[in-house]
Order: C-alpha cells, then sequence, then structure tokens
C-alpha cells in the first residue's frame, strides 16, 4: 500500500476516534449546564445527583476527547504537510483561534468544574460549569468553520508561491456558504447524541425500578429533547442537502446513486448497490421523482448525474450512498422514537412502558453511528480534494515513507483500541450503576463521597 | 513600523516556554511515579496537578497550532522531519491524559495506569527533547519541504538532549512536590530534586559544548568578541541560580525551589534563543521566510491580544483555587 492510502486510513481513523468524543461531550456539557441550573433553581436533590451521576461520565469522556484531540492538530502537520503549507494561512488563524477561545476555556474551568465543589461557592462554580459548556460549542464553531472552508472555499487569494492566502474579509471565510448549515446541523447532532445515550441509561435503569426518581428525571429530560430536536434535524440535514446541491453537486450525486442524468424528473432510490465500474446502481427500490422533488421541490426538475463528472472528480460513490442511508433511517428512526415517548407521555405511561425503554436501550448508540455516517458521507463525498475544486488529496499529503506510516498506523490503532476501548468500558460501567440519592456533593455533602477522585471513594467501594 | 512577524515569532516562543515549564512539571511527575509508594504518595502526587494537567497541555496545542498559522512553512517541513518522535510524543500523551480519570474508575487495573502513566511520561519527555535536539543538529529542507530520511532525528546529539529533558522536568516535577506536598513525599521530593538538578547541569554542559560544534553559525554567535560580554551572562547566571537553588533546598525552603528551577528553565531557554535567532528552523529557514502574510498575522494579533491575558487571568485564578498543600484525598 503507499504511504497516501494509509496516511489517509490514518488520519480517518484518528479523526472519527476523537469525533466521537466530543459529539458525546459537546452535548453533556450543556446537560451537566441544565442539570445545575435546574438544582440551584428548585433546590431538588434528583439534579444534584443527576449532575454528580454524569459528571464522572463526562470526565471520562472529555479526558479522552482533549488527548485525541491533541493528536488531530498535530497530525495535519505529519499527515498533510503540503495541504497545511498551502492552506495554513487561512485555516490556520482559525485553529489559532479555536485554542484561544475555547480550548483554554474548557481546559482552564475544568478542574474547578471537577474538583472544586467544595472550594468556590456554588454560584461560581455553576459558572465554571458554564464555561465548559460554551467552550465546548466555540470550539466546534471554530473547527467547523475550518472544515466548512475546506468545503466550500471562498474569499481566498492564491499567493505567488502557490499558498492559499486571506482576502480582504474574514467574515467571508469565516461564514463560508456550507458552514451555518453544517454548524446547526452537527451541533444539534452531538446533542441527540447525548439526548439517546441519556435516555438509554434511563430506560436501562427503569427496567430494573422504574420508580428510581433519578432514572426517571433523566429519561424525561432525554426524550423531550429526542421529540423536539429529532424532527428539527431531519429539516435541518434537508436545508444542509440542499445547500450541499448548489455548492458540491458531485457528493449529492453520489449520495443519491444518481450516476444518470433525469432531465425529467430524478427518481429517490431508496436501496440498491452502486457500482461505480459500471456507472450504475443494480437493484434498485426506487420512488419517481421523488428525488426532484426533495432536492427542487418540483418533481419534474432536471438532476444532473455523475455521468457530467470526469471520471477522475467523482467521490467513491458506494460508501457516501450507503452511510447516508445509515445516518437518515437513524434520524428518522430518533423521531419515530421521539413521537412514541409523546404518546406514552400523553397516556401517562412514558415510566411504565418496558417496551418503549427497551427500544430507547437499544437506540443508545444511535447518535454515534448517524454522526459517523454523517461525517463519512461529507468527507468521503467530498473526494478526491481536501480544499473542494482545488486541492487534490493526493497533492496534499506529505512526502512520508510507507513504512513510517504503516508503522505510526499500527501503533495508532493499539493504544487507540487499548485506551479508549478501555475508556469506553469505565463509561458503561458507570453507566451501569442506578443513579441514587448519595451520589450528591454538590448540596455540601463532602467531595470524597462522590467518588471523583480521592482514592478513598473507591477503596471503601464505589456508590452503588 | 512594527514587525509583526517578531511579534509572533514572540508569542509562539511564549507559548512553548508556557508548555515547556507547565507540562514539564505535569510530565516530571510521571516520571518520578516509579519512586513513589502505592496508595497515599502516589494519590497526593496525582491529585496535585489532576485539576491543572489539562489547561497546561493547551500551551502545547497553542504551540502546534500557532505554528501552523503564523508559520505554515515551519510547520509543514518540522512535522515530516520530526515524525517518529512527535508521533510517539502524542501516543505517549494519550496514555498519561486518560491515567487521570482511568487510575481512579478501576482499582484492579490500577497498576496498569499508573505505568501507563509513567511511560507516558516518559516516552513524551524524551520525544520532546529528541525534538529539540534535532531541530538544532539541523534538518535538510529542499524548496518547501523536508528532504531528509526517516531516521535523521536519531543522533547521539539528540539523545543527549532527550536525557538533559528528563532531568530537566524531573526536576520541575520534584520541585512541584516539595511545594505541593508535606511529609514523607516532600521528603522524597527534596533528595529527588537535587539529584535531578546535578543531572541537569551535567546535560546543560554537554548539550552547550556540544552545541557549539554544529554549526559555524552557534560557535560564532556565542564565542566571537565583543558578543561574548553578552552571552557569558547566561552561563554565569546559571551558575549563579545554581548556588542558590541548592541552598534554598538545604534550607529546605518549600516555594523558593520551584521557582529557581524556572528561572535555569528561562536562562536554557534564553541560551538557545541566542543559538538559533532570527530562525524558526535553525539554519535554514527564518522567521520572515516561513511566515503567514500579514493580513493573517493581523487577524490573529487581535485574537491572541485580547484573549492571552483573559486566559493568564483565569488560569491564575485556577491556580489560586487550588492553592495550598494537598492531602492524599484531594484539596481541602
Ligand atoms: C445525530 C446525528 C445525525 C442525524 C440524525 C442526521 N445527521 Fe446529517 N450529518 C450529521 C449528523 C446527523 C453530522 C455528523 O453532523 C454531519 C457530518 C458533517 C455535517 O455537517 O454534519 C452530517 C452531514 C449531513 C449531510 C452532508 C452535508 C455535506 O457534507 O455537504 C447531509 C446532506 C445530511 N447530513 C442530511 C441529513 C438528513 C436529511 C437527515 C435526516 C434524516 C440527517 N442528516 C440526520
Ligand atoms: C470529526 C469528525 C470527522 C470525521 C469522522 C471525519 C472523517 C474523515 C474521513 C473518513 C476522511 C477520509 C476520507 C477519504 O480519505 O476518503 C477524512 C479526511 C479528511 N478530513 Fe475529515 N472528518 C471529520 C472532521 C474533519 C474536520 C473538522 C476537518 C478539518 C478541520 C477534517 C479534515 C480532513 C482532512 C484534512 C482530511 C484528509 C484528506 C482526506 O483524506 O480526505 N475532517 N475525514
Ligand atoms: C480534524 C479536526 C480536529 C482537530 C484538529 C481538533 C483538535 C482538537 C484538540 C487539539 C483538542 C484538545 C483541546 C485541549 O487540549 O483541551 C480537541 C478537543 C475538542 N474538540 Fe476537536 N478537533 C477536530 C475536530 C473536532 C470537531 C469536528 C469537533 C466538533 C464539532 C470538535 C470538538 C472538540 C471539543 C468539544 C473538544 C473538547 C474535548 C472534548 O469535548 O472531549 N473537534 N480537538
Amino acid at each position: 500500500m503507499d504511504a497516501l492510502i494509509l496516511a489517509r486510513a490514518q488520519f480517518a481513523f484518528t479523526v472519527s476516534f476523537h469525533f466521537l468524543l466530543p459529539a458525546f461531550s459537546i452535548g453533556l456539557a450543556s446537560y451537566l449546564a441544565v442539570l445545575e441550573g435546574l438544582w440551584l433553581r428548585t433546590g431538588r436533590g434528583v439534579y444534584a445527583n443527576l449532575y454528580r451521576y454524569w459528571l464522572k461520565i463526562f470526565a471520562v469522556v472529555f479526558a479522552m476527547g482533549v488527548v485525541s484531540g491533541l493528536v488531530m492538530s498535530y497530525e495535519f502537520g505529519t499527515n498533510w504537510s503540503v495541504f497545511s503549507d498551502k492552506a495554513g494561512p487561512v485555516i490556520g488563524p482559525l485553529m489559532a483561534y479555536e485554542v484561544l477561545t475555547a480550548f483554554f476555556l474548557e481546559a482552564g474551568f475544568l478542574g474547578v468544574m471537577l474538583f472544586g465543589i467544595n472550594k468556590v461557592g456554588k454560584g461560581l462554580h455553576f459558572v465554571a460549569t458554564l464555561a465548559v459548556a460554551v467552550g465546548t460549542f466555540i470550539s466546534a464553531f471554530w473547527i467547523l468553520s475550518v472544515n466548512s472552508w475546506m468545503q466550500t472555499p471562498v474569499g481566498y487569494e492564491i499567493g505567488a508561491n502557490g499558498q492559499f492566502l486571506p482576502g480582504s474579509s474574514w467574515t467571508a471565510i469565516i461564514f463560508n456558504p456550507s458552514f451555518p448549515y453544517r454548524l446547526v446541523h452537527t451541533v444539534i447532532a452531538a446533542y441527540l447524541t447525548t439526548a439517546f445515550a441519556v435516555g438509554a441509561v434511563g430506560a436501562w435503569h427503569l427496567l430494573k425500578d422504574r420508580a428510581n426518581p433519578g432514572a426517571r428525571t433523566m429519561f424525561s429530560m432525554a426524550m423531550w429533547m429526542a421529540a423536539i430536536v429529532a424532527p428539527i434535524q431531519i429539516a435541518a440535514g434537508d436545508a444542509h442537502g440542499l445547500n450541499t446541491l448548489e455548492h458540491q453537486p458531485a457528493k449529492v450525486m453520489a449520495m443519491e446513486g444518481h450516476f444518470q442524468s433525469h432531465p425529467h424528473g430524478a427518481p429517490l432510490i431508496l436501496f440498491g448497490w452502486p457500482d461505480q465500474a459500471a456507472q450504475t446502481v443494480r437493484g434498485t427500490i426506487e420512488i419517481p421523482k421523488a428525488s426532484s422533488l426533495i432536492l427542487k421541490h418540483d418533481p419534474d426538475a432536471a438532476l444532473m448525474g455523475l455521468d457530467t463528472i470526469p471520471g477522475a472528480d467523482q467521490p467513491p460513490v458506494a460508501i457516501v450512498f450507503w452511510a447516508f442511508r445509515i445516518m437518515v433511517g437513524l434520524g428518522f428512526a430518533m423521531a419515530g422514537l421521539g413521537l412514541w415517548t409523546l404518546i406514552a407521555r400523553l397516556r401517562g405511561r412514558l415510566y411504565d412502558s418496558p417496551l418503549l425503554h427497551r427500544a430507547a436501550l437499544a437506540m443508545g448508540p444511535a447518535g454515534f453511528i448517524a454522526v459517523l455516517a454523517g461525517w463519512t458521507v461529507t468527507e468521503v463525498g467530498r473526494q478526491p480534494f481536501t480544499v473542494y475544486g482545488l486541492l487534490r488529496t493526493a497533492d496534499s499529503a506529505a512526502p512520508l515513507a510507507a513504512p513510517a506510516v504503516a508503522a505510526s498506523l499500527a501503533a495508532f490503532a493499539v493504544v487507540y483500541f487499548t485506551v479508549f476501548g478501555a475508556g469506553f468500558w469505565y463509561v458503561v460501567k458507570l453507566m451501569g450503576h442506578a443513579p441514587h440519592a448519595g451520589e450528591s456533593g454538590l448540596d455540601g455533602a463532602p467531595i470524597r463521597t462522590a467518588g471523583i477522585t480521592p482514592a478513598p471513594a473507591l477503596t471503601e467501594g464505589e456508590p452503588a | 513600523m512594527i514587525d509583526l512577524t517578531v511579534i509572533w515569532a514572540l508569542i509562539i516562543g511564549f507559548a512553548i516556554v508556557a508548555y515547556v515549564v507547565m507540562d514539564g512539571f505535569d510530565l516530571g511527575i510521571g516520571i518520578l511515579f516509579p519512586g513513589l509508594d502505592v496508595g497515599p504518595e502516589r494519590d497526593t502526587a496525582m491529585n496535585s496537578i489532576a485539576p491543572v494537567w489539562d489547561g497546561n497541555e493547551t500551551w502545547l496545542v497553542l504551540g502546534g497550532g500557532g505554528l501552523l498559522a503564523a508559520f505554515p512553512l515551519a510547520y509543514s517541513i518540522i512535522l515530516p522531519a520530526l515524525y517518529a518522535p512527535i508521533i510517539a510524543m502524542l501516543l505517549a500523551l494519550v496514555l498519561r491524559g486518560v491515567a487521570f480519570e482511568f487510575r481512579w474508575r478501576d482499582p484492579r487495573h490500577r497498576a496498569f495506569w499508573d505505568r501507563a502513566f509513567h511511560t507516558g511520561s516518559l516516552v513524551a519527555t524524551v520525544a520532546q527533547g529528541i525534538a529539540l535536539g534535532a531541530l538544532l543538529q539541523g534538518i535538510r529542507v529542499e524548496g518547501r519541504a523536508y528532504a531528509g530520511g526517516w531516521w535523521d532525528w536519531l543522533t547521539p546529539f539528540s539523545l543527549l538532549t532527550g536525557a538533559g529533558m528528563v532531568a530537566g522536568y524531573a526536576l520541575l516535577g520534584s520541585c512541584w512536590l516539595v511545594w505541593k506536598t508535606e511529609g514523607s513525599l516532600q521528603d522524597k521530593a527534596y533528595a529527588r530534586a537535587r539529584a535531578a538538578a546535578v543531572l541537569l547541569l551535567a546535560a546543560l554542559g554537554a548539550v552547550s559544548i556540544a552545541t557549539l560544534g554544529l554549526e559555524a553559525k552557534y560557535h560564532q554567535r556565542w564565542l566571537a568578541f565583543p558578543g561574548i560580554l553578552a552571552t557569558a551572562q547566561v552561563p554565569l547566571a546559571t551558575g549563579v541560580v545554581s548556588v542558590l537553588f541548592f541552598r534554598a533546598l538545604a534550607a529546605r525552603r518549600e516555594a523558593l525551589p520551584f521557582f529557581l528551577a524556572l528561572a535555569l528553565f528561562g536562562l536554557a531557554i534564553t541560551g538557545l534563543g541566542i543559538s538559533i535567532w532570527p530562525d524558526v528552523i535553525p539554519t535554514r529557514v527564518t522567521i520572515w521566510e516561513a511566515a503567514a502574510p500579514e493580513r493573517s498575522q493581523w487577524f490573529m494579533l487581535v485574537g491572541a491580544g485580547v484573549m492571552v491575558p483573559i486566559i493568564l487571568a483565569y488560569t491564575g485564578w485556577a491556580y489560586w483555587v487550588f492553592r495550598g498543600k494537598v492531602g492524599h484525598e484531594g484539596y481541602h
């Protein structure tokens, strides 16, 4: 295998691992802020207990997010040095802003959030939680601006040395055409990911004990989120798709499996097997003219196909096609579960329906899978370019020797599977404990009972 | 006319120095970890940095991200040139970072995560030292890219700087423990601080002498008259600070050794600056050759000008919240 493929595999592997963690911690940080806010307002112990409960999980997830992110920020140079040299003047400053406005904020207040409960007042502690939550959002803002600029580059000039140079307006660069859509869709995705993870934990404990107040509260909160936000996400995804059609039509052709142009209304291919060599989709199940209806709001509108794109500029269709269906399928499943919980609520059976709880449990990982599928659509769909239409992936890579990349890829695989595998296991173990009354540390109980860090809390046995 | 490129060189330099001293004591504690007793000693050492390590490590992200933003050419030459040590450092930092949480989560595997914490800290430190040495000894550049091989970084000189880094971080870590802890752990830390300081001074001397032989430019910078009148102040000051340091240890001062250790680092870094200024890749690429265009520099300067003071303020506050001695059950 050549160094380019290996470098791509390594980048895809590490960034996918990385993103799973922020997808959870962006949502979890906001959820913790809400819980602490509710506790400060109502004084109800259940919120304090839930805060404690999720704080332990957050600490593990966040630590993994930070270390995997550190890797990313250097991998741009180790693997994509030509890209870094060329695009650095434009995207570098945005990433520097991310460090200055987001990473320091998160990291600076994290210590107080995790360990400072008894050292600063309640108000200040809440401020620390809010700072971390806001920091995770700002972080998403900048990195998604960077990524979106690579998808829809605008506002640049090409320098004499071949570099992309910023034009006169940074606002044009930051708020590039796909950025608002990507920001909305991704942040909602993070909230949904968290909602379904929290909901699954709640459901699991309801299955064991429907009277557990913590389990009831978290399940109810998560399912409100699902019921309200999943439909919004479908609308946001639709809008995102229309934006993509405008700026990266080849990506949409791959998502839709449209190898041929359809001048009089294109069918919506639900399933099928894309065969790129033959430039056709085999065994399709399709709805006539529905694709034109969705993408152009007119069943007879013309839609161009990949036959208008030179072979060398086509993305790998099958991956994009399938990843897109996984994401959209999960999106509808999430909305469906949300609707189900609304009905259960109306009937007053939200906490007494084992079938519903089992379904919610099964949907626990849905957000993570959808998020990875979505990014696969985005990133594979823009191939073969890193800066869309301007800089090819093959011309972006560092001058690396294949054995060097192969060795580091193997090392990444070993370390990541060990470390994040263990982390996953710890998170699942923490989730296996039922939330309970003694969880708190916020309402004056000594921090050592909370089990966040002090050793005695463990040696005396984790509160179960 | 202000030279933005110089300002940015100073900002990146500041980020790197901030990283080295702040994560330096975290990594130093990791290096010393096997010598600490299982139980309260290790728990206390860990607790003394648990609330701040993430903030400390963020300076490394600023150093890397800032380099990409302000000196993209340097970023894209240095990282492939130092591929192996950089990847090793990243993986090592993954191991040591998660160990902070994992060792508490899983008492049955605590020994494993303690080893991961130590190995991660040690490997990251050696890798950083090697990276420094490899940069100083010079890397091959052709056009806008690295042109050397995959093992160029490995030389006796880079191994020497790697070892020196271990001694340096161990010194910072032990001085931090002297400051933040009491009892048997503090006694141990005093002893370790003394040993680490001796090793560091030996390494500094050896690296300094070896550096003079690496490139004519270094030789010229340090030894030509009349510049030598200024440059000679660095070794002289190092000598003075060392004497003060050993006396502070002997007097069992608690905070002072840490700050004198910082001063030793400051002097070593000043010496480094004297050797390489105004290059970003020593003797190959100057800061002006690697600089991003003025529009990028201005845009970031606004951000850095506003944010760095704010960051320093709340970072200072976070350290203040966790001031004082730390017990093995966390701060109280
Ligand atoms: C919980 C996660 C989640 C869910 C339920 C959905 N998505 Fe999504 N989608 C993402 C999470 C995501 C993402 C991971 O956040 C992506 C990757 C990059 C981006 O901007 O968002 C994404 C990308 C993405 C793209 C590619 C945009 C581009 O690269 O140009 C499209 C067209 C859609 N989505 C459309 C949809 C539709 C129509 C959905 C409704 C059923 C949907 N998504 C549900
Ligand atoms: C965090 C979620 C993300 C995931 C899961 C993801 C996934 C991927 C995948 C699968 C590839 C490989 C595509 C291929 O080679 O066919 C890729 C490539 C790449 N992505 Fe992303 N990506 C994410 C976010 C980002 C962001 C935020 C950026 C920019 C700041 C980015 C920049 C790149 C670059 C530079 C490449 C390398 C070129 C390439 O191989 O395509 N990615 N990503
Ligand atoms: C290739 C692209 C990416 C790079 C280079 C990158 C870089 C980093 C770095 C260096 C950190 C550690 C910060 C610290 O030390 O505190 C980090 C953490 C984080 N990143 Fe990324 N990141 C990328 C993709 C993303 C994406 C797509 C998102 C969200 C949409 C994201 C959101 C976050 C968040 C919220 C954190 C905080 C830690 C956590 O929540 O677990 N990152 N990232």
